[in-house]
């Protein structure tokens, strides 16, 4: 980051403030870490925090099972690189139940392996902070979250009573069993986020360049047939097509696009011209109206 | 979409530069209820482009669903994000949005006019640059834009943008507009604004917001957006002397030790001296080390690792600055505060105060005066309630770095939280400090606490042991002073019954000699842990936010909460010196356990239960968890 005071110079000085306020004051912080674009660059911000030791926090992906599998070889890399002790969960029971997107759709299987797991992992490790990717620019109940967002003691987030933010001063007391997420990455936008990949040679998973990979097209979207779990409906044939992901997450519920960027540079010119938003690929988003707002009140990301 | 790329590459790419390049501005909006905060913000971001097509066709969804403005869009959807906000069509809490233009980038922060919400509206003022202050123009000035306005003064913001909305319903009236600008123009003069541009508008329809409108072709100022694109907010905090708040000391190994944290303001490179506020030491920047190599210089806004040539004393809250212009030190300061807590300020309460990267606890020992926020008078109180704003004399139980909120925004706020809840219940901007001899700035003690350990050769230490009064505190804080006596440490007790006897004889049993008498023997505790001596506390210390304050008197690590359990029934029968029969006896009272509460620490270090292990081992798992 050469560029005194530019954009992203600014960007970067206040999430590494951010990240490094968190480990100076709670006892037991962890980062959530979900192989994407976003994670990437918040790892990378974590490494800048605290060089020349490691990030002092390990990393905890929530495995669903569902990961496209380029994801999960990625992962382990990264966390290796890094010098951080990786540690993953899976809601178990909601395995041993053959909980799928398919047969239980997709709300009901966010629920169970995703938040559900989550708030496993968290109460079994005892965590006190976890850092979180989002981004206020992703969606609308993000845009009216916190930096420092506090949880009760069952994960919940009371979106009417949030503490006051001023400056950067951030208000870090919980009781034991509270919590707080924390979000470095608040202030960036999904431009700034490629950008900053750019500028920093951040690795990132192969599958957010184009690439010809065998797909169906279901209900106006494009679902990668990552292994043989894909329940083909009638008439379904996988084809092999020239696309990408804008947004990574489980394969069965994460829409891949038309596309023919192969290169960075190439992905930031397609965005710039971009007529949907990001998140259009996710299918969870479309549930209901307010979604998002009521799985982060029941303790998601 | 593919077929395009390759022609739209080169000039996507070269936008993708000056994206980079484009200044930032980051402002709010705010002003009463309902004047339009929102639809603003929404039109803005729809007429600047930055909806996608799914963003759109969800708006129309949603505007058919909860609209006020029948089969047209209602721009306020896009930012009220939040359920509560939907269905009431109101404005609870802060949204932050983001977009861009040919010339700059913006965050915006959409605020609440709910009087109700006015901590939301701080909290989305206090980063801004620039404010838009919305008033409709049927209504004129009320009360909200007037306290709106005054906090938007107080927080130090001097671009204010008055927008007048609704034209629309007013006829586009020029009088109106003049009506409203003189009244704004008379009740804002004190306010410190460098630039005020009055604007009218209709947010519904888009006029005067990106484009002109002919309705109001009498109108001869600029577009709001010509505004925001073209308004120079130069951060002056930032050109002021080197600071930096310590943040964290980053010891990966006996080689490197670093102090991180992010400039304030200034700018440092190798070789220059630093001072330490707290101590007055001074020592030279030896590298300022990132992951992309060392650095020759490093600005504000900057988040930096520093390394120096000398071995000093920094922890966590000290601040770094130049020898020769430092920041003052006090711990006693008058500060405006706005009150952000459900419940009113009270001047015999303690409160954790967050400054910086510093925390400690203090007292509102005074509200010198309260502030009307419609005339602007100063009105006599002795509190502040919900919303309220007053200038106040603050009493700190440790000094403090800081420079005033006028000169640096950063190095002179701070918050107040309530140990009892953890809620932030106030905001506060340092005036100036209380203390005349702070302009001598303190000389550098030889022996410092890091001198004196080392002579004593052991890590000093406070064991807090609390617990009922028969738990057990005394006989275990005793057997642990001998064995650590025996091992050659440094070591002295504190007892209850003992400094009841002597230093706090002046005390009684209310509840504000109950607070003093533990905030005495904490600041005595630290005095002997600063003499490197192993301290124990023996204490009931019944009240988890009085042994919060004590805990908050120390370094991370240094004060160890021990937890001396037994039930209620056990120690009563305990009864050593005879108490309780007394209390249950009506002979004393707010007896802890009969009449007073004691409140189980939650986060204690260690719980010694004395039912089921004698006094002795308990008394070797405190040895053991102090590795000695
Ligand atoms: N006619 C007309 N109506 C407007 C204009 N601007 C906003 N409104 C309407 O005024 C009402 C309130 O608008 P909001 O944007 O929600 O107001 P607000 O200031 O954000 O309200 P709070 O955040 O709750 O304080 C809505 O019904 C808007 O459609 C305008 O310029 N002209
Ligand atoms: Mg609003």
């Amino acid at each position: 980051m050469s560029n005194r005071g530019s954009h992203l110079r600014r960007l970067e000085a206040q999430s590494i403030e951010i990240i490094r306020e968190v480990v100076a004051e709670m006892s037991r912080p962890v980062m959530l870490y979900s192989i994407g674009k976003d994670s990437s660059v918040m790892l990378h911000l974590a490494r800048k925090a605290f060089y020349p030791a490691p990030p002092p926090f390990p990393l905890l992906h929530i495995d669903t099972t569902w990961k496209f599998r380029e994801m999960i070889a990625f992962r382990d890399r990264m966390a290796a690189e890094a010098g951080m002790e990786l540690l993953t969960h899976t809601n178990r029971q909601g395995l041993a139940e053959g909980i799928n997107p398919f047969d239980h759709g997709s709300s009901y299987y966010t629920q169970v392996m995703k938040t559900d797991a989550l708030k496993q992992a968290l109460s079994h490790y005892g965590f006190d902070a976890a850092f979180g990717g989002a981004r206020r620019d992703e969606e609308k109940s993000r845009s009216k979250e916190r930096v420092f967002s506090f949880r009760t003691g069952s994960h919940g987030w009371d979106p009417k009573n949030q503490r006051p933010e001023l400056w950067s001063i951030f208000n870090t007391r919980v009781r034991p069993g509270e919590s707080l997420r924390v979000f470095p990455l608040s202030n960036w936008t999904e431009l700034d986020i490629w950008q900053y990949i750019r500028s920093e040679n951040i690795p990132i998973v192969p599958l957010y360049y184009a690439a010809e990979r065998p797909v169906v097209e279901r209900d106006g979207m494009l679902v990668m047939v990552d292994d043989e779990r894909l329940p083909l409906r009638p008439g379904e044939v996988p084809q092999r097509r020239q696309v990408r992901f804008r947004t990574l997450g489980c394969y069965p519920l994460t829409a891949a696009i038309d596309s023919a960027a192969t290169t960075l540079d190439e992905i930031v010119t397609e965005m710039l011209i971009a007529r949907t938003s990001e998140r259009s690929g996710r299918l969870i988003d479309h549930d209901e109206a307010a979604s998002m707002e009521k799985k982060k009140r029941e303790g998601y990301f | 979409m593919n077929q395009a790329l390759p022609s739209l590459a080169g000039q996507a790419l070269d936008h993708l530069g000056d994206h980079e390049r484009k200044g930032l501005l980051r402002f709010l909006t705010c002003g009463s209820v309902d004047d339009g905060k929102s639809t603003l913000i929404g039109r803005l971001l729809h007429d600047t482009k930055r909806l996608f097509e799914d963003q759109v066709a969800a708006l129309q969804k949603d505007s058919r669903k909860y609209g006020t403005q029948g089969e047209e869009l209602d721009f306020a959807l896009l930012v009220d994000g939040l359920e509560a906000e939907r269905e009431q069509g109101i404005t609870i809490d802060v949204a932050y949005r983001f977009f861009a233009t040919e010339a700059r980038k913006f965050i915006v922060a959409d605020t609440p006019g709910h009087e109700q919400y006015t901590r939301n509206m701080a909290t989305g003022a206090s980063n801004s640059d620039l404010a838009i202050i919305l008033i409709d123009a049927r209504k004129g000035v009320l009360q909200q834009t007037r306290r709106h306005s005054f906090i938007v003064s107080l927080l130090g913001i001097r671009h204010v943008v008055v927008a007048v909305n609704k034209m629309d319903l007013v006829g586009y009236d020029r009088e109106v507009l003049q009506r409203i600008r003189a009244e704004y123009e008379a009740f804002s003069q004190g306010f410190g604004f460098e630039t005020l541009e009055v604007i009218p508008m209709s947010a519904l329809t888009g006029e005067n917001v990106t484009r002109r409108s002919e309705a109001m072709d009498w109108h001869d100022g600029p577009t709001l957006l010509e505004h925001l694109e073209a308004v120079e907010v130069a951060g002056e905090d930032r050109l002021g002397p080197f600071r930096m708040p310590v943040q964290w000391v980053n010891r990966p190994n006996l080689d490197f030790r670093g102090y991180a944290g992010t400039i304030v303001s200034g700018a440092i490179r190798p070789g220059d001296k630093v001072a330490v506020a707290a101590s007055g030491r001074v020592a030279t920047v030896a590298r300022i080390a990132t992951m992309d190599g060392d650095l020759d210089e490093a600005v504000a806004g900057d988040a930096v690792t520093i390394t120096l040539q000398e071995e000093v004393d920094i922890s966590r809250g000290d601040v770094l600055s130049p020898p020769e212009s430092r920041p003052e030190v006090s711990d006693r300061l008058s500060a405006h505060v706005i009150w952000m807590g459900d419940q009113g300020l009270r001047t015999d309460r303690n409160y954790v105060i967050k400054a910086g990267k510093r925390s400690t606890t203090g007292v509102v020992a005074r509200i010198e005066h309260g502030i009307d926020v419609n005339s602007l008078k100063h009105l006599p109180t002795s509190t502040l309630a919900l919303n309220e704003i007053g200038f106040c004399e603050i009493h700190l139980s440790a000094p403090i770095a800081f420079d005033p909120y006028e000169v640096n925004r950063e190095m002179g706020s701070f918050v107040l939280i309530d140990p009892l809840t953890n809620q932030t219940v106030g905001a506060g901007l340092i005036w100036a400090s209380l203390r005349k001899a702070d302009n001598i700035h303190r000389q550098a003690f030889d022996i410092d606490r890091a001198a004196r350990a080392r002579l004593t050769g052991q890590t000093p230490r406070v064991l807090w042991f609390t617990g009922l009064s028969g738990a057990g505190k005394s006989t275990i804080a005793n057997l642990v002073e001998q064995r650590l006596h025996a091992q050659g440490r440094l070591t002295f007790l504190l007892d209850g019954d003992n400094v009841r006897h002597g230093l706090n004889r002046d005390l009684g049993f209310t509840e504000a000699d109950r607070v003093e008498n533990i905030r005495r023997v904490g600041e005595v505790a630290r005095l002997f842990t600063e003499a490197g001596v192993i301290t124990l506390v023996s204490f009931i210390s019944p009240f988890r936010s009085d042994r919060q304050m004590a805990r908050d008197l120390f370094a991370p690590g240094e004060f160890v909460e021990i937890h001396v359990h037994a039930p209620l029934d056990v120690a009563e029968t305990r009864d050593p010196k005879g108490l309780y029969r007394k209390a249950r006896a009506g002979e004393i009272s707010n007896f802890t356990g009969i009449d007073s509460p004691y409140e189980a620490p939650e986060g204690a270090e260690l719980v010694l239960d004395t039912v089921v292990r004698p006094a002795e081992e308990l008394a070797d798992e405190v040895i053991r968890y102090l590795g000695l």
